[in-house]
C-alpha cells in the first residue's frame, strides 16, 4: 500500500475501497477467532474456498475476527442476506456451497434454533444472543478480515485519527474523552481523559503510552478477541491519544500464549506504517508515532501497572510501591499512560460520534458498552457486548439462555480472581463500575463465571485463592504467605478438617492482606473469600460445623448413593466408574460402595435417569 | 521543610524524607525488617505500614517508601495498622519456625504464633527481602544472586543454583541479611558462601588470611588500584 499523504487522500481511498466493499455482493464470512479454530473452521474455511471454485462460483470467502457466539462454533454467514449457520461442520460445505451460496436456499438443520421456542432463526442478529447486544466495539469483528488494513479502512477504519489530527487539538480531544466519560476497562475504571491531562501536563519526556494486552483473567478472552479481530481499532485509538498527549512511541503489552492476536497485531502495525499511519508525520500533520509489541511471560502480575513496566523494561514483573503516579514516572520513569485493549478501541468510537452521543449510553457514571466474556454454568457461552447499565439477569438469561440441563442459577463471579461472587438476590442489579463495586464486588475487565446449584462457594473461593497464590510475583509478606495460608485453611474446610473460628480468622487476615500488600493483586486476592462469607456464610457453616458440602463438591464431605425408585439398572454408571465402586445386576437397581468410591462424578454425568444422590 | 503529625506529634521534617525517617527521629518506633540504609528501599516486609490521613482521605501506606508531605496526619499504632504487623509476623513466624530475630521481634510486638497456620521447614530463616539482593547489585556491583520463580515458590540464590562465576565472595549479602539466613564460612585459607569455595588471601604485612583473592582482584578492577597495594589486612594499613 503506498503512503497517505493526508487527509484528503485517506478519504479518497477510502471512498475507492468503499465501492469494492458491496454489502449486496455474495460474500461468505467465517469466524476464524481462537475459539471457532479450536472448532476446526480453519479446514472449513478452505473447503469453502475449493468447493465454491468447484462450482465456478464468483464468490468471496473472508476469515473474519470473533462473532461471539463461541458456544456454537464454527460460525458461518452467507451475504448479502446474511444467512447465519452455526456448528457448521466440514461435511456441510458442500451443501452450504450447492444450495445456500449458489441458489440462496436454507438449510434448516444449520440455523440456531431457540431451546425455548424451538423455532429456527435466520439471521444473526435475530439470535437472541445478540439481540439485546450492542456491538459498538465488537461488531466490525464479524465483517472484517483482519489482516488486511483496506478492509479496517473500507468501513471507515482510521477517519477519527484523521479528524483528530486535522480538526482537533491534544487538548480539545482529552476534553472529548473526559466528556464522553470514558473509564478504563482494565478493571480500575479510572477516567481514562483525568489520566490523559495529567499525563499531558506532567514533566518529562519522552512519554510514551502502552496499550495493556496482559488479559490473564480466567475465562476471559475479550481483549484477545479485539485484538486478534479487530487490531486496527487499538492501533488507532492509541494513535489518537499519543497525539492528545504528546507521546511519539507506544507499547502493546501482549501476553506470549495470544500467538494469533501477535500475529495480527504485528501485521497490523505493519500494515499501518506502511501506509504512513505510523511513522514519521502522520498523515501529513507532522505529528510522528510508532508501537512496538512486548510480549509477555504469562505472568498474571505483569497485568498490574508497575509490573508491566517492569517486564517491557527488560526486568522480573514485580510490582513496585506507587506513590507516584505512572502519568508522571511510569514506563522508563517518563511519563505514561497505560491503558487496556478496550479502553483504546473506544477512543476512535467517541471522536467519531461525538462525546455527547457517546455518554448518552450507560449510566450516570458508566458510558458506553463493556464486553463480557460469559463462561462457566451457562448455556451459552460466549463474548457479549452490553450498554453499561444492563442487568446480570438480562446477561445471564436472555443473552446466556440461563443455566445447562435446567439446573439453578446460584452465583456469578465477576472481575476475576479479585472479584467476589454475586448471589441470585442480586441478579437484578444493572452492572456499572460502582454498582458492582458496592456489592463487593467488581468490573475487572470483564470476566463473567457462572455458577449452578452444584457449585461449592468455598470450593469457588479456594480455586481463586489457589491462582492467585501461585499468580503472586512473591515480593510482599502479605501476599505472599498471607494468601497461601488462607488457601490452606480453606483446604482444611474444604476436607472436614475446618475448626470454629476459622471463618472469623479468614476475615480478620482478608483485612490484613487488603490493607498491608504491596500492590492491587494481593489487594484484592482476599475479594473471593470475603464476598462467598458475605453472602453464602450457610455453607462455610455447613462445612465446619456439620461437615457437610451442601452443593455436594467437597469429595471428603460426599457420599454418593442409588436411588432405587429411580434406578432402571442400566448399568451406565458401572461401565464409567474407574474403581468399579458402582455394582448391580442388570435391570435392577445398582448400588455405589462408598470405600471404593473416589467421588469424581462420572456416574452422576453418564446417568439419564438422575437417580443418583449425593449427601 | 514539611509539617506533619506523627502520633499526635507536631513534626518538621525535610522534604524527600521518609515517614519512617521522621518518624524514627522524633522517636517514634516503626517495626522494620527490609529498610536498611546502605540500600534502596524495596517495601517487601510490610511491617512499616502506616496509617495515612490527607484532607478527607486515608490510607494504609508504607512509611519506608512515603515521602512526608505538608500537613498529614500519620498514625503509626492505628488498629489496622497493628493487625496488618500482627498478621506479617505471624506469617513469618509460620515461615521461618528457627528464626531469633523474627522470634525476638514477635515477643516485642506481643505476637504469637498463630496455630492455624503449620510451620514450615524448608524455607530456613530467609524472609525474601531481598536485602542481600539489593547490596549485592547496588553496593558491590556485582549482582551474583538474584531472586527466582514467584509467589510461595520464590527463592533467592545464584541463577540456577549453581557457582556464581561473577561471585567475588565478599559476603556482604551476609552480612546484611537481617535474619542471618545467608551461611558464610570462613576457615584461615576457605570460605564458601552460596556453595562456592574461595581461595583467601594472606597479608603481606601481618601473614593472616583477610580476604577473598577474587574480592580484592574484582576492588583492584574497579578502583584501579594495583593488586599489590590491597594485599594489607586492615589492621595492617
Amino acid at each position: 500500500m503506498k503512503i497517505i499523504a493526508d487527509t484528503k487522500a485517506l478519504h479518497q481511498l477510502q471512498k475507492e475501497l468503499k465501492e469494492k466493499w458491496d454489502p449486496q455482493k455474495p460474500m461468505v464470512t467465517i469466524c476464524a477467532g481462537t475459539g471457532c479454530r479450536g472448532y476446526g473452521c480453519v479446514r472449513v474455511k478452505e473447503a469453502l474456498e475449493t468447493e465454491i471454485e468447484k462450482q465456478k462460483l464468483n464468490v468471496g470467502v473472508r476469515a473474519t475476527g470473533c462473532f461471539g457466539f463461541c458456544e456454537k462454533g464454527p460460525l458461518v454467514v452467507i451475504h448479502p442476506q446474511k444467512i447465519f449457520y452455526q456448528q457448521v461442520k466440514l461435511n456441510d460445505v458442500p451443501d452450504i456451497v450447492a444450495k445456500t451460496v449458489a441458489k440462496g436456499e436454507i438449510i434448516e438443520k444449520l440455523l440456531y434454533r431457540d431451546p425455548n421456542s424451538g423455532e429456527r432463526i435466520l439471521k444473526e442478529e435475530d439470535v437472541p444472543f445478540y439481540k439485546k447486544q450492542k456491538r459498538l466495539i465488537f461488531g466490525s469483528n464479524g465483517l472484517i478480515d483482519p489482516t488486511r488494513i483496506e478492509d479496517y479502512l473500507a468501513i471507515g477504519g482510521y477517519c477519527a485519527l484523521a479528524k483528530a489530527l486535522s480538526e482537533m487539538s491534544p487538548e480539545g480531544i482529552i476534553g472529548e474523552i473526559k466528556k464522553a466519560g470514558l473509564r478504563g476497562r482494565g478493571g480500575g475504571g479510572f477516567l481514562a481523559g483525568a489520566k490523559w491531562e495529567s499525563c499531558r501536563k506532567a514533566h518529562g519526556s519522552p512519554k510514551y503510552i502502552i496499550a495493556n494486552g496482559d488479559e490473564g483473567d480466567p475465562g476471559a478472552y475479550m481483549d484477545r478477541s479485539l485484538m486478534e479481530g479487530n487490531p486496527h481499532s487499538v492501533i488507532e485509538g492509541m494513535i489518537i491519544g499519543a497525539y492528545a498527549i504528546g507521546a511519539n512511541e507506544g507499547f502493546i503489552y501482549v501476553r506470549n500464549e495470544y500467538p494469533l492476536a501477535v500475529m495480527h497485531l504485528t501485521l497490523a502495525i505493519a500494515s499501518a506504517r506502511e501506509a504512513g499511519l505510523l511513522g514519521k508525520n502522520i498523515l501529513g500533520s507532522g505529528f510522528s508515532f510508532d508501537i512496538s509489541i512486548s510480549k509477555g511471560g504469562g505472568a498474571f502480575v505483569c497485568g498490574e501497572s508497575s509490573a508491566l513496566f517492569a517486564s517491557i523494561e527488560g526486568r522480573a514483573g514485580e510490582p513496585r510501591a506507587k506513590y507516584i503516579h505512572a502519568v508522571e514516572k511510569g514506563l522508563w520513569d517518563k511519563p505514561t499512560v497505560l491503558n487496556n485493549v478496550e479502553t483504546w478501541a473506544n477512543v476512535p468510537l467517541i471522536i467519531n460520534k461525538g462525546a455527547d452521543w457517546y455518554a448518552s449510553i450507560g449510566t450516570e457514571k458508566s458510558k458506553g458498552t463493556k464486553i463480557f466474556s460469559l463462561v462457566g454454568k451457562i448455556n451459552n457461552t460466549g463474548l457479549v457486548e452490553v450498554p453499561m447499565g444492563i442487568t446480570l439477569r438480562e446477561i445471564v438469561y436472555d443473552m446466556g439462555g440461563g443455566i445447562p440441563k435446567g439446573r439453578k442459577f446460584k452465583a456469578v463471579q465477576t472481575g476475576g480472581p479479585s472479584g467476589g461472587c454475586i448471589p441470585e438476590s442480586m441478579l437484578d442489579l444493572p452492572v456499572d463500575f460502582d454498582k458492582l463495586y458496592e456489592v463487593g464486588s467488581m468490573m475487572g475487565s470483564g470476566g463473567m463465571i457462572v455458577m449452578d446449584d452444584r457449585s461449592c462457594m468455598v470450593d469457588v473461593a479456594k480455586y481463586f485463592l489457589a491462582f492467585l497464590q501461585d499468580e503472586s510475583c512473591g515480593k510482599c509478606v502479605p501476599c505472599r504467605e498471607g494468601v497461601r495460608r488462607m488457601r490452606d485453611i480453606l483446604e482444611d474446610i474444604c476436607a472436614g478438617k475446618g475448626k470454629e473460628g476459622d471463618v472469623e480468622l479468614l476475615e480478620t487476615m482478608s483485612q490484613a492482606i487488603s490493607d498491608g500488600s504491596l500492590c492491587a493483586l494481593g489487594g484484592s486476592a482476599p475479594n473471593p473469600v470475603l464476598s462467598t462469607i458475605k453472602y453464602f456464610r450457610q455453607e462455610y457453616d455447613a462445612h465446619i460445623k456439620k461437615k457437610r458440602c451442601p452443593a455436594g463438591v467437597c469429595k471428603a464431605l460426599i457420599k454418593y448413593s442409588i436411588n432405587p425408585e429411580k434406578c432402571t439398572g442400566c448399568g451406565m454408571c458401572v461401565k464409567v466408574c474407574p474403581t468399579a465402586a458402582a455394582s448391580g445386576e442388570k435391570k435392577k437397581p445398582h448400588t455405589i460402595d462408598n470405600e471404593t468410591c473416589i467421588r469424581c462424578g462420572a456416574c452422576i454425568e453418564s446417568c439419564k435417569f438422575d437417580a443418583i444422590n449425593v449427601e | 521543610m514539611v509539617n506533619l503529625i506523627i502520633d499526635g506529634k507536631k513534626i518538621t521534617a525535610q522534604e524527600d524524607t521518609m515517614i519512617l525517617e521522621a518518624a524514627r527521629a522524633a522517636g517514634i518506633d516503626i517495626p522494620t525488617l527490609c529498610a536498611h540504609e546502605s540500600v534502596s528501599r524495596s517495601g517487601a516486609c510490610r511491617l512499616c505500614v502506616v496509617k495515612m490521613r490527607k484532607g478527607n482521605r486515608s490510607k494504609i501506606v508504607t512509611s519506608c517508601l512515603y515521602p512526608v508531605e505538608e500537613g498529614i496526619v500519620v498514625e503509626t499504632k492505628n488498629e489496622r495498622v497493628l493487625n496488618v504487623r500482627r498478621l506479617v509476623l505471624e506469617l513469618l513466624l509460620a515461615r521461618n519456625p528457627e528464626s531469633n530475630v523474627i522470634a525476638d521481634l514477635a515477643k516485642k510486638l506481643s505476637v504469637t504464633p498463630q496455630p492455624r497456620f503449620t510451620m514450615d521447614t524448608d524455607k530456613g530463616k530467609c524472609i525474601l527481602c531481598r536485602s542481600c539482593v539489593r547490596v549485592c547489585e547496588e553496593v558491590v556491583g556485582v549482582s551474583a544472586i538474584g531472586l527466582s520463580r514467584r509467589g510461595s515458590q520464590k527463592t533467592v540464590g545464584p541463577p540456577y543454583n549453581e557457582e556464581s562465576a561473577v561471585c567475588i565472595g565478599c559476603g556482604a549479602c551476609a552480612f546484611i541479611c537481617p535474619t542471618g539466613h545467608i551461611e558464610m564460612e570462613t576457615t584461615e585459607d576457605k570460605r564458601i558462601i552460596w556453595g562456592r569455595t574461595f581461595k583467601m588471601k594472606t597479608c603481606d604485612v601481618c601473614g593472616r588470611y583477610f580476604a577473598p583473592e577474587d574480592q580484592l582482584k574484582y576492588i583492584s578492577k574497579i578502583t584501579g588500584v594495583p593488586l599489590k597495594e590491597l594485599a594489607v589486612c586492615m589492621d595492617c594499613r
